[in-house]
Protein backbone atom coordinates (compact mmCIF):
# COMPACT_ATOMS: atom_id res chain seq x y z
CA UNK A 1 0.00 0.00 0.00
CA UNK A 2 2.95 2.80 0.92
CA UNK A 3 4.79 1.35 -2.27
CA UNK A 4 1.56 2.49 -4.25
CA UNK A 5 1.20 5.73 -2.52
CA UNK A 6 4.91 6.29 -3.06
CA UNK A 7 4.22 5.88 -6.77
CA UNK A 8 1.48 7.55 -7.43
CA UNK A 9 2.47 10.39 -5.03
CA UNK A 10 5.94 10.46 -7.67
CA UNK A 11 3.47 10.38 -10.52
CA UNK A 12 1.77 13.09 -9.74
CA UNK A 13 5.08 15.47 -8.04
CA UNK A 14 6.96 14.74 -11.68
CA UNK A 15 3.69 16.30 -13.66
CA UNK A 16 3.14 19.36 -11.16
CA UNK A 17 7.10 20.01 -11.68
CA UNK A 18 6.61 18.87 -15.29
CA UNK A 19 3.89 21.58 -15.82
CA UNK A 20 4.20 24.47 -13.38
CA UNK A 21 7.62 24.24 -12.81
CA UNK A 22 9.26 26.03 -9.57
CA UNK A 23 7.12 28.73 -9.43
CA UNK A 24 3.60 27.80 -8.75
CA UNK A 25 2.56 31.81 -8.34
CA UNK A 26 3.75 32.33 -12.67
CA UNK A 27 1.23 29.73 -13.28
CA UNK A 28 -1.54 31.03 -11.18
CA UNK A 29 -0.87 34.27 -12.51
CA UNK A 30 -1.34 32.70 -16.04
CA UNK A 31 -4.67 30.61 -15.36
CA UNK A 32 -6.31 34.01 -13.44
CA UNK A 33 -4.87 36.91 -16.77
CA UNK A 34 -6.51 33.95 -18.82
CA UNK A 35 -10.02 33.86 -16.94
CA UNK A 36 -9.84 37.93 -16.74
CA UNK A 37 -9.46 38.08 -20.60
CA UNK A 38 -12.30 35.73 -21.10
CA UNK A 39 -14.61 37.69 -18.82
CA UNK A 40 -13.94 41.01 -20.55
CA UNK A 41 -13.96 39.62 -24.00
CA UNK A 42 -17.94 38.73 -23.06
CA UNK A 43 -18.09 42.08 -23.05
CA UNK A 44 -17.76 45.07 -26.08
CA UNK A 45 -14.46 46.50 -24.18
CA UNK A 46 -11.10 44.96 -26.12
CA UNK A 47 -9.51 42.02 -24.13
CA UNK A 48 -6.27 41.67 -26.02
CA UNK A 49 -4.05 43.76 -24.23
CA UNK A 50 -4.84 41.69 -20.44
CA UNK A 51 -2.27 39.32 -21.51
CA UNK A 52 0.33 41.34 -22.28
CA UNK A 53 0.44 43.13 -19.48
CA UNK A 54 0.18 40.10 -17.34
CA UNK A 55 2.82 38.90 -18.61
CA UNK A 56 5.02 41.45 -18.03
CA UNK A 57 3.99 41.56 -14.56
CA UNK A 58 4.26 38.40 -13.60
CA UNK A 59 7.83 38.16 -15.49
CA UNK A 60 9.22 41.06 -13.77
CA UNK A 61 7.76 40.11 -9.95
CA UNK A 62 8.94 36.59 -10.53
CA UNK A 63 12.52 37.51 -11.36
CA UNK A 64 12.41 40.27 -8.75
CA UNK A 65 11.62 37.92 -6.43
CA UNK A 66 14.41 35.54 -7.20
CA UNK A 67 17.06 38.36 -7.26
CA UNK A 68 16.00 39.96 -4.20
CA UNK A 69 15.70 36.64 -2.45
CA UNK A 70 19.22 35.88 -3.35
CA UNK A 71 20.60 39.29 -2.59
CA UNK B 1 1.78 31.82 -38.59
CA UNK B 2 3.53 30.48 -41.78
CA UNK B 3 5.59 27.17 -41.96
CA UNK B 4 9.01 28.11 -41.59
CA UNK B 5 7.79 30.08 -38.22
CA UNK B 6 6.48 26.45 -37.20
CA UNK B 7 9.22 24.46 -38.42
CA UNK B 8 12.13 26.85 -36.81
CA UNK B 9 10.34 27.62 -32.92
CA UNK B 10 9.71 23.79 -32.90
CA UNK B 11 13.38 23.38 -34.29
CA UNK B 12 15.07 25.70 -32.04
CA UNK B 13 13.05 24.31 -28.57
CA UNK B 14 13.72 20.44 -29.58
CA UNK B 15 17.17 21.15 -29.87
CA UNK B 16 18.08 22.89 -26.66
CA UNK B 17 16.20 19.63 -25.23
CA UNK B 18 18.65 16.68 -27.52
CA UNK B 19 21.34 18.97 -26.49
CA UNK B 20 20.83 18.19 -22.79
CA UNK B 21 19.31 14.34 -23.19
CA UNK B 22 22.67 13.80 -25.80
CA UNK B 23 25.12 14.92 -22.93
CA UNK B 24 23.42 12.47 -20.85
CA UNK B 25 23.69 9.58 -23.20
CA UNK B 26 27.55 10.55 -24.31
CA UNK B 27 28.23 10.38 -20.42
CA UNK B 28 26.27 6.67 -19.53
CA UNK B 29 28.00 5.17 -22.37
CA UNK B 30 31.43 6.49 -22.28
CA UNK B 31 31.83 6.04 -18.76
CA UNK B 32 29.72 2.72 -18.41
CA UNK B 33 28.93 0.63 -21.44
CA UNK B 34 27.70 2.06 -24.67
CA UNK B 35 25.46 -1.49 -25.64
CA UNK B 36 23.55 -0.31 -22.29
CA UNK B 37 23.01 3.34 -23.21
CA UNK B 38 22.45 3.06 -26.55
CA UNK B 39 19.19 -0.08 -25.43
CA UNK B 40 17.88 3.28 -22.90
CA UNK B 41 18.52 5.46 -25.54
CA UNK B 42 16.47 3.10 -27.65
CA UNK B 43 13.61 2.93 -25.12
CA UNK B 44 13.23 5.93 -24.44
CA UNK B 45 12.52 6.79 -28.03
CA UNK B 46 10.17 4.07 -28.28
CA UNK B 47 8.32 4.97 -25.08
CA UNK B 48 8.42 8.78 -26.60
CA UNK B 49 6.70 7.56 -30.28
CA UNK B 50 3.79 5.58 -28.00
CA UNK B 51 3.02 8.75 -26.25
CA UNK B 52 3.07 10.88 -29.97
CA UNK B 53 1.39 8.17 -31.47
CA UNK B 54 -1.24 8.17 -28.55
CA UNK B 55 -1.68 11.94 -27.52
CA UNK B 56 -0.88 13.54 -31.14
CA UNK B 57 -5.22 12.33 -32.56
CA UNK B 58 -6.02 13.00 -29.38
CA UNK B 59 -4.68 16.86 -29.80
CA UNK B 60 -5.87 17.00 -33.22
CA UNK B 61 -9.49 16.05 -32.30
CA UNK B 62 -9.95 18.77 -29.74
CA UNK B 63 -11.72 21.81 -30.98
CA UNK B 64 -9.80 24.63 -31.85
CA UNK B 65 -10.77 27.38 -29.42
CA UNK B 66 -10.13 24.78 -26.35
CA UNK B 67 -7.01 23.75 -27.54
CA UNK B 68 -5.34 27.41 -27.83
CA UNK B 69 -6.95 27.87 -24.68
CA UNK B 70 -5.40 25.19 -22.69
CA UNK B 71 -2.47 24.43 -24.83
CA UNK B 72 -1.92 28.09 -25.36
CA UNK B 73 -2.12 28.83 -21.30
CA UNK B 74 0.43 25.74 -20.76
CA UNK B 75 2.70 26.80 -23.48
CA UNK B 76 2.46 30.59 -21.56
CA UNK B 77 3.25 28.80 -18.34
CA UNK B 78 6.15 26.43 -20.26
CA UNK B 79 7.61 29.52 -21.68
CA UNK B 80 7.60 32.16 -18.75
CA UNK B 81 9.34 29.52 -16.88
CA UNK B 82 11.53 29.15 -19.76
CA UNK B 83 12.49 32.65 -19.98
CA UNK B 84 12.79 33.73 -15.96
CA UNK B 85 15.56 31.11 -16.02
CA UNK B 86 17.23 32.50 -18.73
CA UNK B 87 16.53 36.08 -17.79
CA UNK B 88 18.34 34.85 -14.28
CA UNK B 89 21.58 33.38 -16.22
CA UNK B 90 22.37 36.39 -18.49
CA UNK B 91 21.63 38.90 -15.37
CA UNK B 92 24.50 36.71 -13.38
CA UNK B 93 21.69 35.27 -10.60
CA UNK B 94 21.61 31.94 -11.90
CA UNK B 95 24.51 29.90 -13.21
CA UNK B 96 25.04 29.28 -16.90
CA UNK B 97 23.78 26.16 -18.07
CA UNK B 98 27.04 24.62 -19.07
CA UNK B 99 27.27 21.26 -20.95
CA UNK B 100 30.44 20.74 -20.16
CA UNK B 101 30.30 20.55 -16.72
CA UNK B 102 26.93 18.66 -16.75
CA UNK B 103 28.71 16.08 -18.35
CA UNK B 104 31.75 15.98 -15.99
CA UNK B 105 28.70 15.63 -12.98
CA UNK B 106 27.09 12.51 -15.12
CA UNK B 107 30.36 11.43 -15.35
CA UNK B 108 31.49 11.39 -11.96
CA UNK B 109 28.56 10.06 -10.42
CA UNK B 110 28.12 6.72 -13.06
CA UNK B 111 31.89 5.92 -12.28
CA UNK B 112 31.32 5.54 -8.66
CA UNK B 113 27.96 3.43 -9.10
CA UNK B 114 27.81 0.06 -9.15
CA UNK B 115 27.57 -2.21 -11.85
CA UNK B 116 24.19 -4.43 -12.30
CA UNK B 117 23.68 -6.81 -15.47
CA UNK B 118 19.46 -7.13 -15.42
CA UNK B 119 18.12 -9.53 -18.08
CA UNK B 120 19.24 -8.36 -21.60
CA UNK B 121 20.97 -5.20 -20.14
CA UNK B 122 24.76 -5.43 -19.20
CA UNK B 123 24.65 -2.16 -17.06
CA UNK B 124 21.69 -1.19 -15.23
CA UNK B 125 22.39 2.04 -14.29
CA UNK B 126 23.81 2.90 -17.79
CA UNK B 127 20.37 1.90 -19.01
CA UNK B 128 18.24 3.75 -16.61
CA UNK B 129 20.66 7.03 -17.05
CA UNK B 130 20.31 7.40 -20.63
CA UNK B 131 16.43 5.98 -20.64
CA UNK B 132 15.69 8.76 -18.02
CA UNK B 133 17.45 11.86 -20.03
CA UNK B 134 15.68 10.74 -23.06
CA UNK B 135 12.12 10.05 -21.82
CA UNK B 136 12.62 13.46 -19.87
CA UNK B 137 14.08 16.00 -22.28
CA UNK B 138 12.28 14.57 -24.79
CA UNK B 139 8.54 14.79 -23.12
CA UNK B 140 9.25 18.50 -23.21
CA UNK B 141 10.19 18.11 -27.43
CA UNK B 142 6.74 15.69 -27.67
CA UNK B 143 4.67 18.63 -25.90
CA UNK B 144 6.35 21.88 -27.50
CA UNK B 145 5.66 19.61 -31.29
CA UNK B 146 2.55 18.99 -30.84
CA UNK B 147 0.89 22.04 -29.12
CA UNK B 148 2.58 23.98 -31.67
CA UNK B 149 1.61 21.62 -34.46
CA UNK B 150 -2.35 21.01 -33.36
CA UNK B 151 -2.23 24.78 -33.16
CA UNK B 152 -1.17 25.22 -36.75
CA UNK B 153 -2.76 22.01 -38.10
CA UNK B 154 0.48 20.87 -39.02
CA UNK B 155 1.32 18.22 -36.89
CA UNK B 156 3.48 16.37 -39.46
CA UNK B 157 5.67 19.57 -40.15
CA UNK B 158 6.05 20.34 -36.11
CA UNK B 159 7.08 16.71 -36.19
CA UNK B 160 9.74 16.67 -39.33
CA UNK B 161 10.74 19.95 -37.00
CA UNK B 162 11.53 17.98 -34.03
CA UNK B 163 12.92 15.03 -35.75
CA UNK B 164 15.35 16.86 -37.93
CA UNK B 165 16.66 18.63 -34.39
CA UNK B 166 16.90 15.42 -32.51
CA UNK B 167 18.82 13.88 -35.78
CA UNK B 168 21.20 16.89 -36.44
CA UNK B 169 22.10 16.80 -32.33
CA UNK B 170 22.61 13.54 -32.07
CA UNK B 171 24.51 13.75 -35.24
CA UNK B 172 26.91 16.35 -33.63
CA UNK B 173 27.07 14.30 -30.65
CA UNK B 174 28.22 11.38 -32.64
CA UNK B 175 30.69 13.14 -34.32
CA UNK B 176 32.54 14.26 -31.58
CA UNK B 177 31.99 11.62 -29.30
CA UNK B 178 31.55 14.88 -26.44
CA UNK B 179 28.96 17.20 -24.50
CA UNK B 180 28.21 19.69 -27.23
CA UNK B 181 29.68 22.66 -25.51
CA UNK B 182 29.62 24.64 -28.35
CA UNK B 183 26.28 24.58 -29.09
CA UNK B 184 25.20 28.42 -27.66
CA UNK B 185 22.70 26.98 -25.09
CA UNK B 186 21.69 29.61 -23.06
CA UNK B 187 21.34 31.89 -25.96
CA UNK B 188 19.04 29.27 -27.67
CA UNK B 189 16.89 29.04 -24.11
CA UNK B 190 16.38 33.07 -23.83
CA UNK B 191 15.36 32.78 -27.82
CA UNK B 192 13.32 29.72 -27.21
CA UNK B 193 11.44 31.22 -23.62
CA UNK B 194 10.36 34.29 -25.60
CA UNK B 195 9.06 32.14 -28.96
CA UNK B 196 7.26 30.22 -26.19
CA UNK B 197 6.29 32.97 -24.17
CA UNK B 198 5.09 35.27 -27.39
CA UNK B 199 2.67 32.05 -29.01
CA UNK B 200 1.76 30.84 -25.60
CA UNK B 201 0.48 34.58 -25.11
CA UNK B 202 -1.50 34.66 -28.29
CA UNK B 203 -2.88 31.62 -28.49
CA UNK B 204 -4.07 31.62 -24.47
CA UNK B 205 -5.76 34.82 -25.41
CA UNK B 206 -7.05 33.67 -28.93
CA UNK B 207 -8.60 30.93 -26.53
CA UNK B 208 -10.34 33.15 -23.82
CA UNK B 209 -11.52 34.91 -27.22
CA UNK B 210 -10.28 37.81 -27.39
CA UNK B 211 -9.25 39.23 -30.59
CA UNK B 212 -5.76 40.76 -31.46
CA UNK B 213 -5.67 43.40 -33.81
CA UNK B 214 -4.47 42.40 -37.27
CA UNK B 215 -4.69 38.94 -36.11
CA UNK B 216 -1.45 36.62 -36.97
CA UNK B 217 0.39 39.54 -37.76
CA UNK B 218 0.29 40.51 -34.04
CA UNK B 219 2.62 37.85 -33.31
CA UNK B 220 5.32 39.81 -35.66
CA UNK B 221 4.80 42.88 -32.62
CA UNK B 222 4.43 40.42 -29.58
CA UNK B 223 7.69 38.17 -30.21
CA UNK B 224 10.00 41.70 -30.30
CA UNK B 225 8.37 43.39 -27.50
CA UNK B 226 8.38 40.35 -24.92
CA UNK B 227 12.55 40.26 -26.71
CA UNK B 228 13.16 43.77 -25.94
CA UNK B 229 10.81 43.64 -22.35
CA UNK B 230 13.03 40.31 -21.49
CA UNK B 231 16.56 41.68 -22.11
CA UNK B 232 15.42 44.90 -20.68
CA UNK B 233 14.87 43.16 -17.34
CA UNK B 234 18.37 41.69 -17.56
CA UNK B 235 19.79 45.10 -17.96
CA UNK B 236 17.62 46.16 -14.88
CA UNK B 237 18.45 43.22 -12.68
CA UNK B 238 22.32 43.38 -14.06
CA UNK B 239 22.65 46.99 -12.95
CA UNK B 240 20.89 46.57 -9.79
CA UNK B 241 23.37 43.67 -8.00
CA UNK B 242 26.35 45.87 -9.43
CA UNK B 243 24.77 49.28 -8.81
CA UNK B 244 25.97 49.51 -4.70
CA UNK B 245 29.61 48.35 -5.70
CA UNK B 246 32.30 49.81 -6.44
CA UNK B 247 34.51 47.45 -7.30
CA UNK B 248 34.91 46.02 -11.20
CA UNK B 249 31.78 44.05 -12.44
CA UNK B 250 32.00 40.82 -10.26
CA UNK B 251 28.66 38.69 -10.04
CA UNK B 252 27.92 37.08 -6.77
CA UNK B 253 26.31 33.59 -8.04
CA UNK B 254 27.24 33.06 -11.09
CA UNK B 255 29.10 30.05 -11.93
CA UNK B 256 31.64 29.97 -14.59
Amino acid sequence: MNLVLGKLKAFFAFWYDFVVGDDWRVAAAVVIALAITYGVSQSSVSSWWIMPVAVAAVLWFSVRRVVRRAS
Amino acid sequence: MSGAALFIAVFLACAVEAVEATTIVLAAGTTRDWRSALTGLGCGILVLAVVVGALGPAVSAIPLGGLRLVVGGLLLIFGLQWLRKAILRASGHKALHDEAQAYLDEVAAAKGAVSVRRGAVRDWYAFTLSFKGVVLEGLEVAFIALTFGGNQHNIPLAAVAAVSAILVVAAAGIAVRAPLARVPENTLKFVVGVMLTSFGMFWGAEGAHAHWPGNDAALLVLIPVVLVFSLGLVRLFRRTVTAPSTQPQTSPVVTP
